[in-house]
């Protein structure tokens, strides 16, 4: 069960990652992205991940989207598409790049095999993210506030308009 | 049981597509969607070591990972829209100058 669910997941995943580089459109490259997102929350769920899977549906797959969604149809770019390309040779160096770094991932992850595991069990995910997170994690977790700030503050600054045009 | 190496491998494939993503686009809308598809490539990877390994802190990392994103995506798009308000178009190899 849990083999079928992964391959679902996981065939569906590549096939909207693919449909996001290969879309002409930004708005369906989002849309793609958006599968993508959802099927990446359904295998954290199967690596029993609970909280982190509701936390990308939430973050990515809602907020993220979103904003990508947003700023495409601002700036009316949803009609835009690339010229056709004189440089065709992009694709197929991009293309064998890709295929050399995905052999030498795979080169080197296989070896890994498979770790024995328990099947999936409940447990309670989030007191023990919680836990880790306010404890031994304070001070990065502390950080990420700042950081989050100084976006926020990066952001505004960047895309206001100049007050004296 | 799904073995960690079909996982680890799906995460290198989802990473391999954000890096030709990147490589073969000029849209820079759709490269920072792939640069996000690479982001979640990894946090993949990080959870399954963080399954097979017992040890919750690889679902911390991802949660950094999770808010360092966020804070990239809006900047970035603010750079986008600043960039988009001048130029009036997002295809990156316009992207020439730093300062206008």
């Amino acid at each position: 069960m849990e083999m079928i669910l992964f391959f679902i997941l996981a065939i569906v995943a590549v096939a909207a990652g693919i449909g996001v580089i290969a879309q002409r459109s930004a708005v369906r490259s989002a849309l793609f992205l958006l599968v993508n997102f959802c099927c990446l929350a359904g295998l954290y769920i199967l690596l029993n991940a609970q909280f982190v899977a509701v936390v990308q549906v939430i973050l990515y797959a809602g907020a993220i989207v979103v904003l990508f969604l947003f700023v495409v149809m601002l700036l009316g770019m949803e009609r835009a598409e690339e010229t056709p390309d004189l440089r065709r040779y992009q694709w197929i160096v991009g293309g064998l790049l890709g295929i050399l770094l995905l052999v030498g991932l795979v080169w080197a992850l296989l070896p890994v095999g498979a770790g024995a595991v328990e099947a999936l069990t409940r447990t309670d995910n989030a007191r023990e993210i919680g836990a880790a997170m306010l404890t031994r994690f304070v001070i990065p977790f502390e950080m990420v506030s700042v950081l989050l700030l100084v976006a926020i503050i990066g952001a505004v600054v960047l895309a206001k308009k100049r007050l004296e045009e | 049981m799904v073995p960690a190496s079909y996982y680890l491998i799906l995460s290198a494939i989802l990473f391999t597509l954000g890096v030709v993503g990147v490589l073969i686009r000029r849209n820079a809308l759709v490269i920072f969607m792939s640069v996000e598809m690479m982001l979640n490539a990894v946090n993949l990877t990080l959870i399954t070591y963080s399954r097979f390994l017992g040890n919750i802190d690889g679902q911390i990392f991802v949660l950094l990972v999770m808010a360092v994103a966020a804070a990239e995506v809006a900047v970035g798009l603010a750079i986008t829209v600043a960039f988009v308000r001048h130029k009036d178009t997002t295809d990156v190899d316009e992207m020439n100058s730093l300062k206008w």
